[in-house]
C-alpha cells in the first residue's frame, strides 16, 4: 500500500508543503490527507486543491509531477520513504531524522539542510547549499547520506558536521565552506574555493581541483577508509579508486587561515 | 474600578508578609482604600505580589537589535506570537522582538523594566523600540563612563563642567539616569588596550584613572539628585581574579549611593581560567557591611543565549575564547558595543562557577533590599527564565539536585553547597519588586500602599515554584487586568520615566564646538525631542542634601 499524489497543475507561487511527509500520512485516511493544509504563498489551502490523492495510511509516499515550486517535501521526516517522479523544489528533506527520499528528476537548493540522519538520492542535478546549515546556524547536516548523480550549486555541505555527500557531476564554488566534519565526495570535481574555512572533515575529489593558497600539500597516500566507503557505495554504482596500483590521493590540509584541520584528497591516477 | 478580595498579600514596602487583605483600585489605576462598584476578583487562597520590576535588562536599542539580526537560527526554533485582534506578532527566544518582550514580561508578572545601557547616539532608536514594548513601564540609563567629552572635563579637573555635561546628555537622551560601563576601559580599547586597574592612568589620558571616573560620576549622580544612583558595570568583567578590581571599585564609592550591575560577573577568584573560582563570600561581605550600595545578581542559567554589552573589549575577548560569531558596533566617542552568542554549559567549569556565583550572591547578601533578581538579560540567560532562578532560591533541595549534575571538580571552587538558606515569598517579593523599585527611586512601583500604581500580580499558590511564577493567574497593570488565566487580555501602552536634571544654560554652547569637532551628525539632530517620547512621565531630581 502506498500513498500516491499527482500534481494537478504547477502552483503559480511557491507551495510550502511540509505535510508531504510519510510521518504525516502514515496514520491518515484518504480524505484526511486531502484536507491537509498547505501554504500557497500566504494562503492556506487544502492539499487536494493541488494534488490528486490515491491510497491512505502508508509511509510510502509517491509523488508525480512538475514539483519545482513545491517546497519542504519530507521536511523533518523520521521514517518511511518518498519517491518523486519529476523535479522538486527547495528544502527537500531538510532537518529529516530518518527514512529515505529518491528523486527521479532534479532538485533545488537546501536539500537535506541540517538533516540529522536518513538518505536522499537525486538522480538529476541539484541546487546549492546541499546538507548545509541554515543562515546563522552553527552546524549543517549532522548525519545521513546525500547522493546527487548530477551537478550541484554553491556552498555544498556548508558547515556540515558529519555525514556524507556524494556528487556525480561537478559542483560550483565554496564546496565544503566552513565544514566542521563529515565527508564530501566529488566525482567530477568542483570550481573554486573548495574547502574554504573548513575546520575538519574530508573532501575527496577524483578530478584535479584549484586549491586555495591556504591549503598545504601534505603527502600522497591511500587511506584505508576509502575501501570501506567503496564497499558501501558500490550498490549505487559509485566506484572510488583506492589501490596503490591505480594511483594515490594527494592530501592537502587546511584551511590554514581558520586555522583548520580539514583535509582535501585529490585523486592522482598512476 | 477593581476590588481584589481574600488574597494573601506580600508587600515588603509596607511590611505586609502574607496577611489577608482587600485591595482596591480606582479608575486612574491607583491603589485606594475603598471603591464603590466595579469588578471584584476573588483571590481567596491566592498570593498577591506587587508587579515585578527589572532593574537591569537590555530590551531595546541598537545592541539588542543587532543581536536579533545576528541570531536567525534562534528565530526558527523559538516561540512565535501569532497576530490576533489585540496582539501583534513577534518572536520570543534569546532576544525577543519588541512586542513579544512586553507580552513575555507581563506574562511573568513584571510591569516595570529598566533598559540599562543606551548610548545617546542610539537613544532615538531605543525610544522608538520602547514605544513598541506594550504593557510594561520603562526607564532607560545613558552610557556615560567612556564619553570622551565628559572624560576630557574630568581629566582637566573641571567638576562643574563635567556635571553639566552629564546632565545635558541625560536630557539629550531623554533618559532616567547614568550607566557606567567599564569606566575608561572602552575608551582605552580605542587605543588597543583596556583598563583593569582602578589607579592606572587610562590610555589616551595623562592622569585620569578609572577610579577617578567612578568617584566623580557617583558624586555627579548624587549632586544632580538623580532618583537612581550611578548604575555601574565595573572594570575587568568576567575575568578570573577580578574580585580585587571589584572591591577596589566599591572602595572608591565610599560615602556615595551606587548600584552595581550584574555583580556575579565581578566576583571571581583565581589566576586564570583553570583556577577560576567563586569569590562571592568576599563580595557579599562587603555588601552586608555597606548598605549604601545595591546590586543585581546577573545570574547565569545553563543554555543558549546571546551576550550584549557596551564593554567592547570584553566581547572581543569572549569572541576569541568561543570562536563563535562576533558583532561590534561603532558608537563614535561615546561608548562601545559588542555582541557574541554564547552557550552556558554545566560541563564547563567556568560556566558552572558562574552559575553558582549568581545564586551565591543572592543567598549570601543577607538583605534582599540590596540584591535583586536579574540575569542581565540576555547575557546570563533570558528574562523569561527568572522563575527558574526563583525556584533555585526557594528550594535548597532542588539546588543540591542541580549541583549534583555539575562536574566533581567544581566542589572546591564554589560555596553554594554549604548554603542552606531558602528565600521566603516575602524575600522574593522584595528582591524582584519592592527592592529594585526602591533602588530605581520609583516610589509608586513595587508597592501596594495607598496612592501607588496598581501593578498587581496574583499567583495561584502551588508547590512547583517555577510554574507558579511563570504563570500568574492575573496580572494587573495600572488597574487594568492585562493577563487572566494565561491569556493576554489587554495590551495598554506603558509609560517612560524621564528626569531633567538641572544643567547650566550655557552648556549647549559649550558642547556645540566640541561636538561638531568629532561627531558624524549635526548638533541639532542629536538630542531626542521630548515630543518623540510616547507617554512620558517626569520624575523629580532631589539632591541628597535637600532630602
Amino acid at each position: 500500500m502506498t500513498v500516491t499524489l499527482h500534481l494537478k497543475q504547477p502552483p503559480s507561487v511557491p507551495l510550502e508543503a511540509e505535510v508531504l511527509s510519510p510521518n504525516v500520512m502514515a496514520e491518515l485516511s484518504n480524505s484526511e490527507i486531502r484536507s491537509l493544509v498547505v501554504y500557497h504563498g500566504k494562503r492556506q489551502v487544502p492539499l487536494e486543491e493541488f494534488f490528486d490523492v490515491e491510497g491512505e495510511r502508508s509511509d510510502e509516499l509517491i509523488l508525480h509531477g512538475e514539483l519545482t515550486k513545491v517546497r519542504m517535501i519530507g521536511r523533518a521526516m523520521s521514517s518511511g520513504s518518498i519517491t518523486v517522479h519529476g523535479s522538486v523544489g527547495m528544502h527537500l528533506g531538510a532537518r529529516m531524522t530518518g527514512g529515505s527520499i529518491e528523486v527521479h528528476g532534479d532538485a533545488s537548493d537546501w536539500i537535506g539542510a541540517e538533516m540529522m540522519n536518513g538518505f536522499i538520492h537525486v538522480h538529476g542535478n541539484a541546487g546549492g547549499q546541499i546538507g548545509a546549515a541554515y543562515r546563522g546556524a552553527l552546524a549543517g547536516m549532522k548525519n545521513g547520506t546525500i547522493i546527487v548523480d548530477g551537478a550541484a550549486g554553491l556552498e555544498v555541505g556548508m558547515r556540515m558536521r558529519r555525514g556524507t555527500i556524494i556528487l556525480g557531476g561537478p559542483a560550483v564554488d565554496f564546496t565544503g565552506l566552513q565544514m566542521k566534519g563529515g565527508t564530501i565526495i566529488l566525482l567530477s570535481g568542483a570550481e573554486i574555493r573548495t574547502g574554504a574555512w573548513m575546520n575538519r572533515g574530508t573532501i575527496i575529489s577524483l578530478k584535479p581541483l584549484q586549491m586555495m593558497p591556504t591549503f598545504a600539500y601534505a603527502s600522497d597516500f591511500n587511506p584505508t577508509f576509502v575501501n570501506v566507503y567503496t564497499k558501501r557505495l558500490k550498490q549505487f554504482g559509485i566506484n572510488l579508486p583506492f589501490t596503490a596500483s591505480q594511483g594515490a590521493y594527494q592530501r592537502y590540509s587546511g584551511d590554514l587561515s581558520v586555522p583548520g584541520k580539514g583535509e582535501i584528497l585529490v585523486w592522482q591516477p598512476a | 474600578m477593581l476590588r481584589i478580595t481574600g488574597g494573601k498579600i506580600y508587600d515588603p514596602a509596607n511590611g505586609i508578609d502574607g496577611q489577608v487583605k482587600d485591595l482596591c483600585v480606582d479608575d486612574t489605576g491607583t491603589i485606594v482604600s475603598s471603591v464603590d462598584g466595579g469588578r471584584t476578583i476573588d483571590a481567596s487562597g491566592m498570593i498577591i505580589f506587587p508587579g515585578g520590576v527589572d532593574v537591569h535588562t537590555h530590551v531595546a536599542g541598537g545592541a539588542i537589535n543587532f543581536a536579533r539580526a545576528m541570531t536567525p537560527e534562534d528565530h526558527r526554533r523559538t516561540q512565535a506570537f501569532i497576530r490576533t485582534q489585540s496582539r501583534r506578532s513577534g518572536l520570543g527566544g534569546m532576544a525577543p522582538t519588541t512586542f513579544a518582550t512586553g507580552y513575555l514580561y507581563a506574562g511573568m508578572g513584571f510591569t516595570t523594566v529598566n533598559e540599562a545601557a543606551v548610548p545617546v547616539l542610539s537613544a532615538r532608536h531605543t525610544h522608538e523600540e520602547l514605544a513598541d514594548i506594550p504593557i510594561v513601564d520603562k526607564a532607560t540609563l545613558t552610557l556615560m563612563a567612556n564619553n570622551e567629552i565628559m572624560l576630557d572635563q574630568m581629566e582637566a579637573g573641571e567638576y562643574e563642567r563635567a556635571k553639566n555635561v552629564v546632565a545635558w546628555y541625560i536630557w539629550a537622551a531623554k533618559s532616567y539616569g547614568v550607566k557606567a560601563v567599564n569606566p575608561g576601559g572602552v575608551a582605552a580599547w580605542k587605543w588597543g588596550s583596556d583598563a583593569k586597574q582602578l589607579t592606572d592612568p587610562i590610555d589616551g589620558y595623562n592622569s585620569l584613572t578609572p577610579g577617578k571616573i567612578v568617584t566623580m560620576l557617583a558624586t555627579i549622580c548624587d549632586d544632580l539628585g538623580l532618583p537612581h544612583p550611578m548604575h555601574l558595570h565595573c572594570n575587568n568583567l568576567g575575568a578570573p581574579g577580578n574580585i580585587s578590581t571589584t572591591i577596589d571599585t566599591l572602595k572608591h564609592l565610599e560615602g556615595h549611593r551606587a548600584h552595581i550591575a550584574h555583580s556575579q560577573y565581578h566576583a571571581y577568584g583565581g589566576d586564570d581560567w583553570d583556577t577560576m573560582c567563586s569569590a562571592t563570600v568576599q563580595l557579599a561581605e562587603y555588601f552586608n557591611t555597606h548598605p549604601n550600595i545595591t546590586t543585581d545578581a546577573g545570574a547565569v542559567l545553563f543554555g543558549d543565549t546571546v551576550t550584549i554589552t557596551a564593554d567592547g573589549p570584553w566581547q572581543h575577548l569572549l569572541y576569541k575564547l568561543t570562536g563563535r560569531k562576533w558583532g561590534n558596533l561603532d558608537v563614535e566617542n561615546e561608548t562601545g558595543c559588542g555582541i557574541v552568542p554564547y552557550t552556558y554549559r554545566p560541563s564547563n567549569l567556568v560556566n558552572a562557577v558562574q552559575w553558582a556565583s549568581g545564586l551565591e550572591l543572592m543567598l549570601l547578601i543577607r538583605n534582599p533590599w540590596q540584591v535583586f533578581l536579574s540575569t542581565d538579560h540576555p547575557n546570563g540567560g533570558c528574562f523569561w527564565r527568572y522563575p527558574e532562578i526563583i525556584q533555585l532560591l526557594m528550594c535548597a533541595d532542588f539546588r543540591s539536585e542541580c549541583i549534583k549534575t555539575l562536574p566533581d571538580r567544581i566542589k572546591s571552587k564554589i560555596t553554594l553547597p554549604e548554603i542552606d538558606r531558602e528565600y521566603t515569598l516575602y524575600e522574593v517579593a522584595t528582591s524582584m519588586s519592592a527592592g529594585p523599585a526602591r533602588a530605581l527611586g520609583l516610589t509608586r512601583k513595587g508597592n501596594l500602599g495607598i496612592g501607588c500604581d496598581a501593578d498587581i500580580v496574583i499567583y495561584e499558590e502551588e508547590d512547583d515554584v517555577a510554574r507558579m511564577f511563570s504563570h500568574p493567574r492575573y496580572v494587573i497593570k495600572g488597574g487594568e487586568v492585562v493577563i487572566e488565566d494565561g491569556d493576554i487580555r489587554e495590551t495598554p501602552e506603558g509609560r517612560e520615566f524621564l528626569v531633567k536634571p538641572s544643567c547650566a544654560p550655557e552648556t549647549d554652547e559649550f558642547m556645540r564646538p566640541l561636538f561638531e569637532d568629532c561627531y558624524t551628525m549635526s548638533f541639532e539632530n542629536y538630542p531626542v525631542e521630548f515630543e518623540r517620547i510616547e507617554n512620558p512621565n517626569m520624575q523629580e531630581c532631589v539632591n541628597a542634601s535637600e532630602k
